[in-house]
């Protein structure tokens, strides 16, 4: 049977049990009006709810009958024992006509004119002779039940309602037998076999029923947690123009109610996020060649004592470019961490706060609040989530979540002489270190932080007892066990001094006063009654400045990738157009810093100038405006950036600050002059694209027809799209006609794909191929380019290095943003090189 | 008539166990007498669940040192406050025998370990007198009022105050960053 009709019928006939009551009662006080305001109530509801699930018969019945009642209720009919009888004997046809519901799943056919004839009669104030029920009854299919309904209804549905405080007051009472029963075994364990044994192991057995026998009334399908969704898929549907499918599967997979009011939420969203971000529109997806209308598939079933939870989509999957992008602009790592990290870790990051990759913030989603949210959700009741995804095929996130918060299986473990309990669903394997026997596995150190050689992987270890200050930093762990967990979407192994057991435990919420310890889940009590905490593993890493997902501020936690360094570099901040947020550009990509008198800078053209060692220097300002003078001061503060003869000046309201930073700068900035956001000394500050202002000034003030040098190709290979957007404007508006390539292999396809150069810029630190690497290529084999100049440029400038560098092949050797050497030295080896 | 005293009880224990008939009873209230560091201070008796003598006591890492950690009150958890900590007094030598008294704040238990539980004692109200102005702030923060008994003085404990541990007090939050 539909389980709405099902709730129909157990809420009606609830609802009629009341009504006889209230109706027998109005009878004998005709002027109660709370009584028959209960009445109408119910009636009401009654032939609203058939209405809505299509009950045609039910609903005139109880339409008539909320007729009359609406006319006593108004008092134009007084509640004669006349009205009373009719309105009672609609009711009993009601029920007869829900007990041929309960049994069929459908109304009887039937004819209720009679009945609904009294009931006009009634409302129209005069006394109309009652038909006996009893005898139209007989019109009814069932007809031999004439008696029977009230008894068969109670019994059919088999269903009683029960409070939801007496359900949880209940698994309390449980919980506690259990903590009970596991102390009277502890007991009788250390008592050795008595008289006991027997029936406390029956005890047991019985308190383990009973458990799951109150774990299962609190049970409810978890269909009930998606009822919701059809509605709201529909509406998304709607809003966003696509069309979409919503399949569920599973419903009725039960789990724990509080586990389902938790996760009600969480799928909400996800699904929400599906239909707004994972599904196309029809005509992209026709144009992909699948079908016009999207899936999102809800699964769920039970795993070993989880649930598992599968929300699916068939969309376009996640965008790792947008998502490295995102991660970039909002310095949650840096290009350096990115570049080392695989896809799924990449996608990862969508379960960090303040992540959301769609571009527009929709009514949807995209707020912001996204699924951090999600996964913190599902991490406070013991949950984990997954993610997979397939570029235009989908994504699809798998929850795994306890069947109970109440009662979990939790490892044992000791630490300092204190011992502590890790859920087990966390766990995924241990590991014995050290030993005397010299076979099991060791700790190894990085910079003191320690960390263990497991299979193919690192795995960074916290020690339990550093950890929660139990004791001072104890590097030579010997004999200890090392308990593998899960957090997010890496590793955590979590060195104890030992391990006892696995244990059903009850869970207890810590007192409020402990609630900021976030590396506590609750507390619990043991079997020999000692009371111990309840370890959170993803609060573990978090306290160890590890986030779950590998924070860039975990520094000591051990992660090899850590040891990688970014180019610091000195920035200088400056604020302009009278914008509160600073501004940075590369402090050698200053020549001088100028504060000019205000007087001195003069209008030539609609454009500011002034004179600048004997030259006129053009001045730009970075506002719209075009103008000088934002600066109130007396002087302008300027920036001047010079190339070879020339000079240009750049307006700023003030200099801030010279800041040595590492720059891990997010591209695609909207507006040109900028390269984008990046964070330096801990603020979000636009990076300022010199180039671009540069040719501004150069285009506007000498014109492109001067001074450009002979026409050159240059190919730039430049891992890092930051310095890559440095450089290519420079160099083309040094008169250079540049193309780029991010990489070592990318270049040579570019040569093998024919393309003629002159000379060859190249980064020396690339991931995949470096830049020795690819000059030995260059050169060896004498393709297209082995004779070419070949120009390292590099952060470091160690004579090693730079020796290292000649032997690979490059012709010379330059720093990284040092323009004029650079530039220099290509005029030179293209000299060298013009009579080739 | 609740005097002044009486008035303050009731509003300021408003959420403890007790606190309300301290101030309904008008004349008389009975207190459960203990030590803390040889002063004599007293608990309105409504607001005890339970008097223990020694008890296993789980400490509880990362907690705020107040916290002296958990203890398994007949199946349920009890979060023990150390009242020596709390009112910043001399720790107890270790060894030292305490006591517990048991009380009820927002549905969790907490025990508060002292030196000594002695007795009970009825004690009419209008015989409380306010604090005198010369008292530490920690005492005057965390006390209702003075009893003069025959020997010595009794400081009566405001018993929600001394259970508002949450990182908002700022010595706790100290306790808790450092």
């Amino acid at each position: 049977m539909d389980d709405l009709i099902a709730e129909f019928l157990t809420e009606t006939n609830e609802a009629l049990a009341d009504l006889d009551l209230a109706l027998v009662k109005l009878e004998r006080t005709p002027d109660d009006q709370a009584t028959l305001s209960l009445i109408f109530r119910l009636v009401h509801t009654i032939k609203g709810t058939c209405g809505f699930l299509g009950l045609p018969r039910l609903e005139r019945v109880a339409h008539a009958a909320e007729n009359v009642l609406g006319r006593v209720r108004d008092r134009e009919l007084a509640a004669t024992p006349g009205v009373i009888t009719a309105v009672l004997a609609s009711l009993d046809r009601i029920k007869l006509i829900l007990f041929a519901l309960s049994a069929n799943g459908a109304e009887p056919a039937g004819d209720d004119a009679a009945c609904i004839a009294a009931l006009d009669h009634a409302a129209s104030g005069e006394a109309a002779p009652m038909p006996a029920p009893a005898t139209e009854a007989a019109a009814a299919p069932e007809a031999g039940a004439v008696e029977a309904p009230s008894a068969e209804v109670a019994s059919g549905s088999q269903t009683i309602r029960v409070g939801v405080d007496v359900l949880e007051e209940l698994m309390t009472l449980v919980g506690e037998l259990v903590l009970t029963r596991n102390q009277l075994l502890q007991i009788s364990r250390a008592e050795g076999t008595n008289l006991f044994t027997a029936p406390l192991q029956r005890l047991s057995n019985i308190t383990t029923d009973l458990q799951e026998g109150v774990m299962k009334t609190r049970m409810q399908p978890i269909g009930n947690a998606w009822n919701k969704l059809p509605r709201l898929v529909r509406d998304l549907a709607h809003e966003t123009g696509k069309k979409i499918e919503l399949d569920m599967r599973g419903q009725d997979t039960e789990l724990d109610r509080q586990v389902l009011e938790l996760m009600r939420d969480p799928l909400t969203h996800m699904v929400r996020n599906s239909a707004d971000h994972g599904l196309e529109t029809p005509d992209i997806r026709r144009a992909a060649g699948k079908k016009e209308a999207g899936t999102i598939r809800l699964n769920a079933y039970h795993e070993g004592g989880h649930i598992i939870i599968e929300v699916a989509d068939d969309g376009r999957g996640l965008d790792v470019a947008a998502i490295r992008a995102k991660v970039l602009r909002s310095g949650l790592a840096t290009e350096a961490e990115l570049a080392v990290m695989t896809e799924a870790q990449v996608r990862h990051f969508i379960f960090r706060a303040g992540f959301s990759t769609a571009a527009a913030v929709t009514a949807i989603s995209g707020r912001g609040v996204g699924m951090d949210v999600v996964r913190s959700n599902i991490e406070r009741i013991g949950g984990t989530i997954e993610l997979a995804s397939t570029p235009g095929q989908g994504s699809c996130f798998t929850i795994k979540i306890p069947l109970t918060l109440a009662i979990v299986s939790a490892l044992i473990v000791k630490a300092c002489g204190e011992r502590f309990a890790i859920p087990q669903i966390s766990v995924l394997e241990l590991v014995r270190v050290g030993g005397v026997g010299g076979t099991a596995a060791a700790i190894e150190q990085i910079g003191g932080a320690p960390v263990l050689r497991l299979r193919d992987q690192l795995l960074p270890l916290i020690s339990l007892g550093t950890l929660l200050r139990l004791q001072e930093a104890d590097t030579k762990a010997d004999n200890a066990t090392v308990v593998v967990t899960a957090v997010g979407s890496g590793m955590l192994g979590i060195v104890v001094d030992d391990v006892y057991d696995t244990e059903e435990i009850v869970v207890k919420p810590v007192a409020p006063i402990l609630r900021h310890v976030t590396m506590f889940s609750g507390n619990t009590i043991l079997g020999d009654g000692a009371v111990i905490m309840i370890l959170d593993p993803n609060g573990v890493a978090r306290g160890a400045g590890l986030s779950a997902s590998r924070d860039r501020r975990e520094a000591g936690a051990g992660s090899a990738q850590a040891a990688r360094s970014d180019d610091g570099m000195a920035l200088l901040l400056f604020r302009v157009g009278g914008q509160p947020a600073p501004r940075a550009v590369p402090l050698n990509l200053v020549a001088r810093l100028e504060d000019i008198p205000r007087e001195k800078i003069e209008f030539s053209s609609g454009g500011a100038v002034t004179q600048y060692r004997g030259k006129l220097m053009p001045l730009i300002a970075m506002d719209e405006g075009g103008g000088a003078g934002q600066a109130a001061g007396p002087t302008q503060p300027v920036l001047v950036f010079t190339d070879g003869a020339r000079s240009m000046g750049l307006m700023v309201d003030e200099i801030i600050d010279v800041v040595h930073d590492r720059l891990n700068i997010e591209l695609g900035a909207a507006r040109p002059g900028l390269l984008g956001t990046a964070v330096i000394a801990g603020e979000a500050t636009d990076v300022l694209d010199t180039g671009f202002w540069l040719t501004q000034a150069w285009r506007d003030w000498f014109g492109s027809a001067h001074g450009t040098p002979a026409h050159r190709r240059l190919l730039v290979v430049e891992d890092s799209d930051f310095f890559r957007k440095l450089l290519v404007p420079a160099l083309s508006a040094a008169g250079y006609e540049v193309t780029a390539a991010g990489g070592g292999a990318e270049a040579l396809r570019l040569r093998d794909g024919g393309l003629e150069v002159d000379a060859i810029v190249s980064d020396i630190d690339m991931p995949d191929m470096d830049g020795l690497e690819f000059a030995r290529q260059v050169r060896a084999g004498g393709g297209a380019w082995a004779t070419l100049p070949m120009i390292a440029l590099t952060g470091r400038g160690a004579p090693a290095d730079e020796a290292r560098g000649r032997e690979a092949g490059f012709t010379d050797y330059c720093q990284k943003f040092e323009r004029d050497s650079l530039l220099v030295s290509l005029q030179q080896c293209l000299t060298e090189q013009v009579p080739m | 008539m609740p005097d002044r005293t009486g008035a303050d009880v009731s509003n300021d224990l408003q959420g403890a166990a007790g606190g309300s008939h301290v101030g309904a009873q008008g004349g008389d209230g009975a207190f459960v007498i203990l030590t803390l560091a040889d002063q004599l201070c007293g608990v309105p008796v409504l607001a005890v669940r339970d008097v223990l003598a020694y008890q296993a006591i789980a400490r509880i890492p990362l907690a705020p040192r107040e916290v002296a950690g958990n203890l398994n009150l007949r199946g349920r958890i009890v979060t023990a406050i150390d009242l020596r900590e709390r009112l910043r007094l001399p720790p107890r030598p270790a060894g030292a025998p305490f006591m517990s008294i048991v009380t009820e704040h927002g549905s969790e238990l907490y025990a508060l370990l002292v030196d000594e539980v002695s007795e009970v004692l009825t004690l009419r109200h209008a015989a409380m007198e306010a604090n005198p102005p010369t008292l530490p702030r920690i005492w005057a923060e965390h006390s209702h009022g003075i009893y003069r008994l025959e020997q010595r003085l009794m400081v009566v404990l405001d018993v929600t105050r001394l259970l508002q541990l949450q990182p908002d007090n700022p010595d706790t939050a100290i306790a808790v960053a450092a």
